[in-house]
């Protein structure tokens, strides 16, 4: 683990924006640069809430504790600032936009990246683009499409991985990337993600998911799991094998 | 002084938008809506006796029609009626000072990315000399081919008869108060003729050719596409008309001749002290296809249904409209399509957008007469809301009076969801960007049937409309 750590959640508490209903109970949770880690858990556990809240997800608010990003407060910046600052959540469930080209989108979200005053150079924007779809086996007339509009499960989340390709982030957030794809999607978006990540080996990784076939493909350097909101386990790959094995069961059990 | 107010400066400085002129001695109307002003009107355009019997005509109609009571609130209407001056002669040449144009309005124009030469223009204190150029030769053009596209008073002027035998024939003047009103006292205006056969692939733009004579509010307007002729119409832009009287009136007739196909396109940002009351109306004979595509923002009230009156065998019409509604505003647009044939197609679509407490009401009827067998009409009103507070309603009539038709309709409303809003601003974009992208989403099946200045235009103008939207 390098000396910083990109990431440096201490002791979070986290409930639902409107109710009263605490999800996260505590997490402490430390990401060196370049690391690839993942949460995993059983449904319920907290570890989807905890990725929407470091995106800044305004359904979810935290009551307690600290999260640092790169040395500063991360929970007071809104959405569009953790993004400009280097942070990608690609979506459990990514949100269609009727009337929305993929590219169209992407050129907005670079803009955005640009300023105001500042012009994004189109030629470059969609040579980059190009580039990012070979990278990833895309076929170009997929950035023509509607974003999300009548995707399915696979195309949405390949649709996330060009995002992340093109936005080019220091920390990507995975939430479930890997509900609801075949074995073949999985393959093919895990390609993507190991592809981005030899490409710039400084950009962290925290995959959250439910299952171990995903560690199959994108391997992670360490492996924590999260129960009731709490981390109860962190350990290297080694974890997501025994998780395999045994289940969440025994985690549950422990930690009443 | 003179003994009466008709010949007096143009004074304008009541306005909200008012521009300082110089003291010229320029033809205005008396407040209000008489006999004699109609009577004025008619010689200042030193018109054939039958023109001036029509008008007094439907001034007869207006007096004896009463106010509408359903669409928007036009309570107060009444009251702005009585103060506004329904003519004024329209200057040769504007002599306003562009240091006198409001620095919001200049900062507008500059925000929406518009060229100097352009704003001037758009603010009423310049020529258009570049576009003069581009007129020159496209008249050149259409003079070659015959194609007649003219102010309304020079089509009286130049063409009597073809002028007469349809004027009024589309939209008599007791269709509504106000295609009565429009009819005692219109102004302005285009008179278009297309030839038999003759297709343009440039649109007749009356941006062209209203720097020669600036539009009025009671615009009127006649259109003939003859036989398998195919043309499109724009009229307006995107960019804020700042009209210094409160209330516009138009009337546009249109015939398209079997086997025509004649597009009319209104892109209109008025200013929001405005109420727009318009009657559009197309009739559509054997095989001929007219198509409607609208685009309504600002004003204080707009109401406005183009209609396609599908009179021949295997006509076909379309009304496509965006309206968009801000604070206080209240778009009442829609479309009407009536099948009188057999074999006829239409379809409606209408988008609205309100924000903040705008209202957007969809009010649109379709209806297929007896003997209009294998009619077909397909309407969709989807309707987006930014706000808690903005509000839609949707008022679909259908009428169908042949079993042997196809008639479908679907209406949606949608918020501006939080997960939506997430998703773009987790991508970098900030509120209003991401706002504007989901807004140019939702309108994109129309805008781009817009001519390209025109929906890059409007994309603009929706950006700035979406600052400060969220919250």
């Amino acid at each position: 683990m390098s000396d910083t750590p990109i990431l440096s959640i201490r002791n979070l508490h986290a409930k639902v924006a409107d109710e009263d209903i605490e999800i996260l109970h505590g997490v402490d949770l430390e990401l060196g640069k370049g690391e690839i880690h993942a949460i995993m858990g059983p449904n319920g556990s907290g570890k989807s809430t905890l990725a929407k809240l470091l995106a800044g997800h305004p359904g979810y608010e935290a009551t307690d504790g600290t999260v640092h990003y790169k040395g500063e407060e991360l929970l007071d910046q809104e959405p569009d600032e953790r993004s400009l600052a280097g942070i990608f959540l690609a979506f459990q469930y990514p949100v269609e936009i009727p009337g929305v080209s993929i590219a169209n989108f992407l050129r907005t979200a670079l803009q955005a990246r640009e300023g105001k005053d500042a012009e994004l150079d189109l030629f470059e924007f969609q040579d980059a683009l190009l580039d990012r779809m070979e990278l990833l086996g895309m076929d170009p007339s997929f950035a023509e499409r509607p974003v999300n509009d009548g995707f399915s499960g696979g195309e949405k989340k390949r649709n996330e991985i060009l995002q992340m390709a093109m936005l080019r982030p220091e920390l990507a957030l995975m939430d479930e990337t890997d509900s609801g794809l075949d074995i073949d999607a999985l393959q093919v978006v895990a390609d993507g993600v190991n592809k981005l990540h030899e490409e710039n080996p400084d950009m962290t990784v925290l995959i959250i998911t439910h299952y171990q076939r995903l560690l199959n493909y994108l391997k992670p350097h360490h492996v924590h799991v999260m129960v009731k909101g709490k981390i109860v386990r962190s350990g290297g790959p080694e974890v997501a094998e025994e998780l395999e094995s045994r289940g969440y069961e025994e985690f549950k059990t422990a930690q009443v | 002084m003179p003994q009466n107010d008709t010949i007096t400066d143009i004074g304008l400085d009541e306005y909200q938008y008012h521009f300082i002129t110089e003291d010229e001695p320029v033809f205005r109307s008396g407040r209000g809506l008489n006999e004699k002003v109609v009577r004025e009107i008619s010689a200042q355009k030193d018109e054939p006796e039958w023109m001036l019997d029509f008008r007094l005509k439907a001034l007869e109609i207006y007096n004896a029609k009463p106010m509408p009571t359903w669409g928007g609130d036009l309570s107060n209407l009444e009251n702005v009626l009585d103060q506004i001056y329904f003519y004024v002669r329209p200057q040769e040449k504007m002599e306003h000072s562009w240091d006198d144009v409001p620095p919001n309005i200049k900062e507008t124009f500059e925000r929406l990315g518009i060229p100097e030469a352009e704003q001037k223009v758009l603010a009423g204190v310049g020529a258009q000399y570049e576009s003069e150029m581009v007129y020159h030769s496209l008249k050149k053009e259409w003079d070659e081919k015959g194609v007649i596209f003219d102010s309304i008073e020079d089509g009286l002027k130049n063409h009597p008869e073809l002028f007469r035998e349809h004027f009024g024939t589309v939209i008599p003047s007791a269709d509504n108060k106000f295609s009565a009103m429009n009819s005692a006292v219109w102004s302005g205006g285009s008179f278009v003729y297309i030839p038999k056969g003759v297709e343009l692939d440039t649109p007749l733009q009356a941006y062209f050719r209203v720097n020669q004579e600036q539009m009025g509010q009671f615009e009127r307007t006649l259109i003939i596409a003859d036989e398998g002729s195919k043309a499109h119409y724009i009229e307006g832009c995107t960019a804020p008309v700042y009209s210094t009287e409160s209330f516009h009136s138009g009337v546009i007739e249109i015939v398209v001749k079997p086997g025509a196909h004649f597009r009319y396109t209104t892109i209109q940002n008025w200013s929001n002290n405005m109420y727009n009351l318009v009657t559009q109306r197309a009739l559509v004979h054997e095989n001929a296809t007219m198509e409607w595509l609208d685009g309504n923002l600002g004003s204080k009230l707009t109401m406005k249904y183009p209609s396609c009156y599908l009179l021949g065998e295997g006509a076909h019409g379309s009304v496509l409209s965006i309206a968009y509604s801000g604070d206080g505003q209240h778009q009442d647009t829609g479309g009407k399509v009536i099948h009188a044939a057999p074999n006829t197609t239409s379809q409606i679509v209408s988008k609205s957008i309100s924000k903040g407490t705008g209202r957007s009401t969809y009010r649109g009827l379709c209806q297929v007469h007896e003997g209009a067998i294998n009619a077909k009409s397909n309407v969709e009103c989807d309707a987006l809301l930014i706000n808690d507070t903005s509000r839609t309603d949707t008022y679909p009539y259908i009428e169908i009076e042949e079993k042997r038709s196809n008639i479908g309709h679907e209406a949606t409303v949608s918020k501006v969801g939080d997960e939506q809003l997430f998703y773009l601003m987790s991508r970098g974009m900030d509120e209003a960007e991401a706002m504007a992208l989901i807004v140019r989403g939702f309108i994109e099946p129309i805008a781009k049937l817009l001519p390209l200045e025109y929906a890059v235009e409007l994309n603009r103008l929706i950006e700035l409309e979406m600052e400060g939207s969220v919250g």
